[in-house]
């Protein structure tokens, strides 16, 4: 097969205009570990890291020795050498919170926050998550107290969703739709809106009659709060989207050997592409490899079948069989990576081992990052 | 009606969900399989747009209507649905409203859209809500449609959230025709015909996500199914020889000669060199089986019937997708 090129995470966690790192890729692929692994690396080389998660896994917080993880970086003790690590976790509803209190005044940031429908947009909203993941990742670039920030992204249905959902939340809060419902009087006149004022009719029926009444004048009130105090939704997310395609922003798309997670990673790398972000390569975790690759396990097989036949040597045939189906799953991974790659040539790869146990300390974090780093 | 007991008769909704990784849809797809085999007629319905169910039957992509994707072992027939919301809010608007023109001229200026995305909770009622409603079709003789209806839904974190439609929709609709839907699906998620299955691996996290999200279900008062450990690695080894492996006990030597006597070392030392490589991946091999151990511990904990299901070592293809099903009807989980 054709070798990929190396990603040498060494060269990007060093090089001091890397700013901001995005771990993305489908669930389950081990991203926030990933992550947390290379944060911990960057500091241990002298850098000033904040690993920002939405993954609120338990494991990982007391992997980096705190208890659990907030919405505010909490620097994690017993990093060596001279740089440091902060740690965090996205509590989207706080925030939102936030960032309604930085810009209204208090009786009009009330409104908002006691607004029913906010309550649910906060929290639940399809795509607030990724809104809030972008705009906690500008705030934390803003505020310049670190010089890297690793990210990742959040487990979407789909990982692409990540890029479209800021677009989208932006969109709604600040498109001509929330406009329409705001002000319906308004849009008389001209006629162009005319028009839109007749289709207002029908938009307002509709959805009277899917949601109720109530929760169209609850989403009036909250939008003309809201649009009052920032109308520039739109305009954030853009911005966070020109902080992602700018050079010192590195994307990795992770993902395990395993055929979703690799369909999943090729279509991220060209929709990265379409989007001019700036791609550092694929990390694939999980890796099974055999230290015994020297022998095949065809022949293996062959020679387990062999003993078994002549009612010899049980153990080692048993342990021919086992090293077998290693081979065997080592080569099925090995065809799953090969679809990438004739796909995906230049894309350079890291590939990390299966380890046997889970991460439960500073020093499990440590050795994915050695194991990431030495490819 | 099949003779044989399963654990989940009388069941007719299987929510199968799971934690990203796990083989969630492969799992749905072999339980609809599992199901319709002996003559049954089972649907198949993915609501995450994602096509995971034409990839995993290798077919083209699904439209939103029902198909007939695969014949079960001894007669049966799976059939499959990707529920689009957009669809299927236009559908509801035709059902409710006879507005399916204007649903569509809706569409057009991107309200349907609007409405799908605007309201949290509204898009799930409305996969749920068609879901709900093929689980109680009747046909002209008064019998149902389907025997079973597998649905491949949301992952374990977004599970609750998901069926709990009626306080997710309470809270922004008091009133009006989507509460009342609401609630018409919270009577089959809630009533004792809905079991709600959760695939995981024998891993630390999976395992984790779903003991809590039993849990969660349970306090919300949602209808617990089985566990269904997916990729299970059969063990080759005697416990003796895994234990003294994972301790890093293991003598090679005996392996050394195996491995002469099976003629695949020329001379002494290179047997040893591989009996020691050999050994390494023993010592990998039980750590990782000890792990294992705890964690099925942890899932009996659960309470909850349990079904292990064989990593299949050259990936999920259709054949492997016959052999999971055969493997859920063995252990009568269907």
């Amino acid at each position: 097969m054709k070798t990929p090129p190396v990603l040498d995470l060494d060269a990007i966690i060093d090089d001091p205009h890397t700013r901001i790192i995005v771990c993305c890729g489908s669930g389950g692929v081990g991203k926030t570990t990933t992550a947390a692994a290379l944060g911990l690396r960057a500091a241990e080389r002298g850098r000033s890291a904040v690993v920002l998660t939405v993954d609120p896994a338990r494991r990982l917080a007391q992997s980096m020795g705190l208890t659990e993880l907030d919405n505010t970086p909490r620097l994690v003790v017993g990093v060596e050498g001279e740089g440091r690590l902060h740690a965090m976790m996205l509590d989207m509803k706080r925030t939102f919170d936030e960032i309604i209190e930085a810009h209204a005044d208090p009786e009009r940031a009330r409104q908002i926050l006691t607004n029913p429908f906010y309550q649910s947009l906060s929290s639940s909203f399809a795509g607030t998550q990724e809104y809030m993941a972008m705009e906690k990742l500008g705030q934390l670039r803003r505020s310049d107290d670190w010089d890297l920030i690793i990210v990742d992204t959040p487990p979407s249905r789909s990982a692409l969703d990540f890029l479209d959902a800021p677009e989208r939340l932006g969109r709604f809060l600040d498109g001509r739709l929330i406009r329409l419902l705001m002000a319906p009087a308004k849009a008389g006149g001209r006629s162009a809106f005319k028009l839109l004022n007749a289709g207002f009719g029908i938009v307002a029926g509709a959805l009277t009659k899917l949601l109720g009444a109530q929760v169209l004048k609850d989403l009036q009130t909250f939008v003309s709060a809201l649009d009052a105090v920032f109308g520039g939704f739109r305009a954030r997310a853009d911005q966070t989207y020109r902080l992602l395609q700018a050079p010192g922003t590195a994307f990795l798309v992770v993902a395990s050997p395993e055929r979703d997670a690799i369909r999943e990673a090729s279509y991220f790398v060209e929709r990265l592409a379409e989007e001019r972000m700036p791609l550092a390569g694929l990390v694939v975790n999980r890796v099974h490899r055999s230290p015994a690759a020297v022998l095949s396990g065809a022949r293996s097989t062959a020679a387990a079948e062999d003993l078994e036949a002549r009612g010899e040597h049980e153990l080692t045939s048993a342990v021919l069989r086992l090293h077998a189906d290693r081979m065997q799953l080592a080569a099925r991974e090995q065809r799953e990576q090969e679809h990438f790659i004739s796909a995906h040539p230049t894309v350079p790869v890291a590939r990390v081992p299966a380890m046997s146990q889970d991460v439960h300390d500073l020093e499990g974090l440590r050795e994915v990052g050695d194991l990431l780093a030495a490819q | 009606m099949r003779a044989r007991d399963t654990d989940w008769d009388g069941v007719r909704l299987h929510v199968v969900t799971g934690k990203g990784g796990t083989g969630k849809t492969t799992v749905a797809a072999a339980l609809a399989l599992a199901l319709a085999a002996g003559g049954d007629k089972v649907l198949l319905v993915e609501v995450e747009g994602r096509q995971g169910i034409s990839q995993v039957f290798d077919l083209p992509p699904l439209p939103y209507e029902e198909r007939k994707i695969a014949v079960a072992p001894d007669g049966g027939d799976v059939y499959a649905l990707a529920i689009d919301p957009e669809e299927a809010m236009l559908e509801y608007l035709e059902m409710f409203y006879g507005m399916r023109r204007a649903g569509r001229a809706l569409t057009k200026i991107g309200i349907i859209d609007f409405a799908t995305t605007i309201a949290p909770g509204f898009r799930d009622v409305l996969v749920t809500g068609k879901t709900s409603e093929a689980v109680r079709r009747k046909g002209k003789d008064g019998r149902r449609v389907y025997d079973a209806v597998v649905l491949d839904a949301p992952p374990t974190g977004r599970i609750v959230r998901f069926l709990n439609v009626t306080n997710e929709v309470a809270g922004l609709a008091r009133v009006g025709p989507i509460k009342n839907h609401a609630d018409l699906v919270n009577g089959v998620v809630s009533s004792p015909e809905t079991a709600v299955h959760f695939v995981t691996l024998l891993e630390e996290m999976p395992v984790q996500e779903t003991l809590d999200g039993l849990a969660e279900l349970r306090a919300a008062g949602l209808p617990p199914g089985g566990i269904f450990i997916n990729m299970v690695r059969e063990s080759l080894l005697p416990d003796s020889v895994l234990e003294a492996a994972a301790e890093s006990r293991f003598d090679p030597a005996e392996l050394a000669l195996g491995l002469k006597a099976a003629g695949l070392t020329d001379g002494g030392s290179a047997a040893v060199t591989v009996a020691e490589a050999l050994t390494e991946e023993i010592t990998e091999h039980a750590r990782r089986t000890e792990l294992e151990r705890d964690e099925r511990l942890a899932l009996e904990g659960a309470a909850r019937p349990r079904y292990e299901l064989p990593l299949l070592a050259d990936g999920v293809d259709l054949s492997g997708l016959y052999e999971l099903a055969e493997s859920i009807r063995t252990q009568g989980a269907a």
